[in-house]
């Protein structure tokens, strides 16, 4: 049929014949559920959501649910992830499907918007469909649809902003809007039952660098963000420059690992007029400079040396800011999100700095801080018990802020 | 048999609801490219204002292409997502088929044209066969299937074709210049109601694939863009 082979194209056309590799293994509590045609879909359900978060959830985890219960059957799509979940009360997640397209997007360097929204369309189905029967439940059962909507692509927003409004429309069901990075934040609930706001949060991820401060559920007041480049876009260009190739961010911290983070003194970025934001464009041109010289002089470039003293610059300029906000605005709590959250020194730093200072620090799990639909669930939640309810003429907002409610 | 239909390849929207043989509902406008914003709250009006609950739809036929990448996938979406809700099939019409289903009862050959950008159209070649059972439509014979040609190379086509034509869809307009000048054999345009998709041809043509067992679930339906992606064209000119 016509429409079979417009599908087929880009596995048979694309995936088969460039992709050699699978970038995304078996992290913790995490199963591969599907690898079909290239796609990798991964889950977690309740079931292995409980082995792993140290039984937190076990008291109100596995998929029974009552009548009193709320379910939000949550969609994502902002980015290079198509992505489903189904979240009951706020911070029980009883199945959690992601649909990577990271494969697809390595052999341009990045995530090509079209690309990405026609695999949005592919995949959109299957992963709702395997979302709710990974969660024993149908349409049924749930209470309202939650979906992001803003910011990121907006041909990739909008496969799911059509998606959720169709499925809320014709099953009579609340629709709620939510904010991507607002979803980040809320992805600590999920396995932290004591966090609750107020709280510092720093958002870092391959588009946003945020410092957050949490009044309360749905409540954010951006007090610092960076002035040019987003944290993980400088260890994307950086990854690249040494030849790493993409996405930079697990790579870098991978190979920093083995690399001395003194070797390099690289600037640590003062920006005028604010405290609290944040630059990493200066960063990034002094160690394209670094590699120039190097290559001028003939000398050879030691590149886990060059990745750790970059990723410390990066983490230094992070850490310094959150800490800073914490004091300056008396909180005793701070939690990281976004997909640089999984990154392993950063979570170290903050760690350390958190415990010298006696600040609560929490983080999600790795496969909450990459992009996925329970953070937005959890985020759905508390908009949902607040009254937000969205029209059937939400629209995809590609530059929505943080905090802004349309 | 009741068809929810909708159409969003270009700056038109539609939606119509056909039941049988009667077209219930139609709502078309021809804007702005809002379609995320319109599309559904038009699907919401005509449902209400014709006592259609969305659950009493049996088919979903989608104006599948090609078009606006973009609006294409509201419209796939939005058809996806009320396929998936209720469990109903979903069936991919070509958008340049219905679109000539707009002037069935010509003897003219029926050439739709959509604008796809830097003198190229979205186009087809149609002839109404009346007593041919050649597809679906039943009477719509394909000459040229849905292509992505030079507004000049179909024009020199139709020219060696050597019968009377006449052109429908956006592009018509758009290139209507080019038009006069270059054709050697007679043509119209078609009056402005009949030369923009509307929802009621994709139901009409739809259902007729309908029974030719073209329908599939909702999973199965993705737009036919006709052309790759740009990275993809210019990595494989590489």
């Amino acid at each position: 049929m016509k429409n079979k082979a417009a599908a087929g194209f880009l596995h048979s056309g694309l995936v088969s014949e460039y992709i050699t590799q699978t970038i995304i293994g078996k992290c913790c509590g995490t199963e591969i559920k599907m690898e079909q045609d290239n796609d990798i879909i991964i889950t977690n359900t309740a079931q292995t959501l409980e082995k792993s978060l140290c039984d937190k959830n076990k008291s109100d985890g596995g998929r029974e649910h009552g009548s009193s219960d709320v379910l939000i059957l949550a969609i994502e799509s902002s980015c290079d992830e198509t992505a489903a979940a189904v979240i009951k009360n706020g911070r029980t997640v009883m199945s959690n499907v992601i649909s990577s397209q990271i494969a697809l997007h390595t052999v341009y360097g990045g995530v090509v918007p079209e690309i990405a929204s026609r695999k949005h369309m592919e995949q959109i189905n299957p992963v709702i469909e395997m979302a709710l029967s990974e969660a024993g439940v149908t349409l049924d059962d749930i209470t309202a649809i939650g979906v992001t909507y803003g910011p990121g692509l907006v041909g990739a927003l909008l496969v799911g902003v059509a998606e959720a409004k169709a499925i809320a429309f014709a099953k009579h069901l609340p629709l709620v809007g939510v904010h991507h990075i607002e979803g980040h934040i809320s992805a600590n609930f999920i396995e932290h039952p004591d966090l609750k706001p107020p709280f510092v949060s720093l958002v870092v991820s391959g588009g946003h660098t945020h410092l957050v401060l949490v009044k309360d559920y749905g409540e954010y007041e951006i007090i610092g963000r960076t002035r040019d480049d987003a944290a993980g876009e400088a260890f994307d260009k950086v990854a690249r420059a040494v030849g790493l190739g993409y996405p930079g961010g697990p790579k870098v911290d991978k190979l920093a690992k083995e690399g001395n983070p003194d070797a390099i003194e690289f600037p640590r970025a003062h920006v005028d007029g604010s405290e609290y934001d944040f630059s990493f464009s200066g960063i990034k041109s002094a160690v394209l400079n670094y590699l120039n010289s190097c290559e001028m002089k003939n000398e050879e470039v030691n590149r886990a040396d060059l990745v750790a003293s970059f990723q410390k610059a990066v983490i230094d300029a992070l850490v310094s800011r959150a800490m800073l906000a914490v004091k300056e605005y008396n909180m005793d709590t701070l939690a990281i999100a976004g997909g640089v959250a999984a990154n392993s020194a950063l979570r170290a730093s903050l760690e350390a700095e958190c415990g010298r200072a006696g600040v609560r620090f929490y983080s999600p799990s790795p496969i909450f801080c990459t992009d996925n639909a329970a953070m937005i669930g959890v985020a759905a939640y508390y908009e949902y018990i607040k009254g937000v309810r969205h029209g059937w003429d939400l629209n995809a907002v590609p530059n929505l802020r943080l905090g802004e409610r349309v | 048999m009741r068809v929810l239909a909708i159409e969003s390849s270009s700056v038109t929207a539609s939606a119509a609801i056909v039941t049988d043989d009667i077209v219930t509902a139609e709502y078309t406008t021809n804007f702005k490219q809002t379609h995320s914003q319109t599309l559904l709250p038009m699907i919401d009006e005509i449902c209400t204002m014709t006592e259609s609950p969305i659950e009493s739809i049996d088919l979903i036929a989608v104006s599948s292409g090609p078009g606006s990448f973009t609006g294409l996938r509201i419209g796939s979406a939005t058809g996806k997502g009320i396929g998936l809700a209720l469990d109903k099939p979903i069936v991919s019409v070509p958008t340049l088929d219905a679109l000539a289903m707009n002037v069935i009862g010509t003897d003219r050959l029926v050439c739709p044209v959509m604008d796809a950008r830097r003198g190229n159209v979205y186009t087809g070649i149609y002839r109404f066969d009346y007593g041919c059972d050649k597809d679906e439509s039943g009477l719509l014979e394909i000459l040229l299937e849905s292509s992505l040609m030079q507004t000049e190379k179909l024009i020199e086509r139709l020219n060696e074709m050597q019968q009377s034509v006449i052109f429908l869809g956006d592009a018509a307009a758009l290139y209507s210049d080019v038009i006069k000048e270059k054709m050697t054999v007679p043509f119209i345009f078609a009056p402005a109601h009949m030369s923009m998709p509307r929802a009621a041809s994709v139901a009409v043509l739809g259902m007729r694939m309908q029974a030719c067992g073209k329908a599939a679930n909702a999973r199965e339906h993705v737009p036919d863009y006709l052309r790759p992606s740009q990275a993809e064209r210019e990595r494989n000119n590489q």
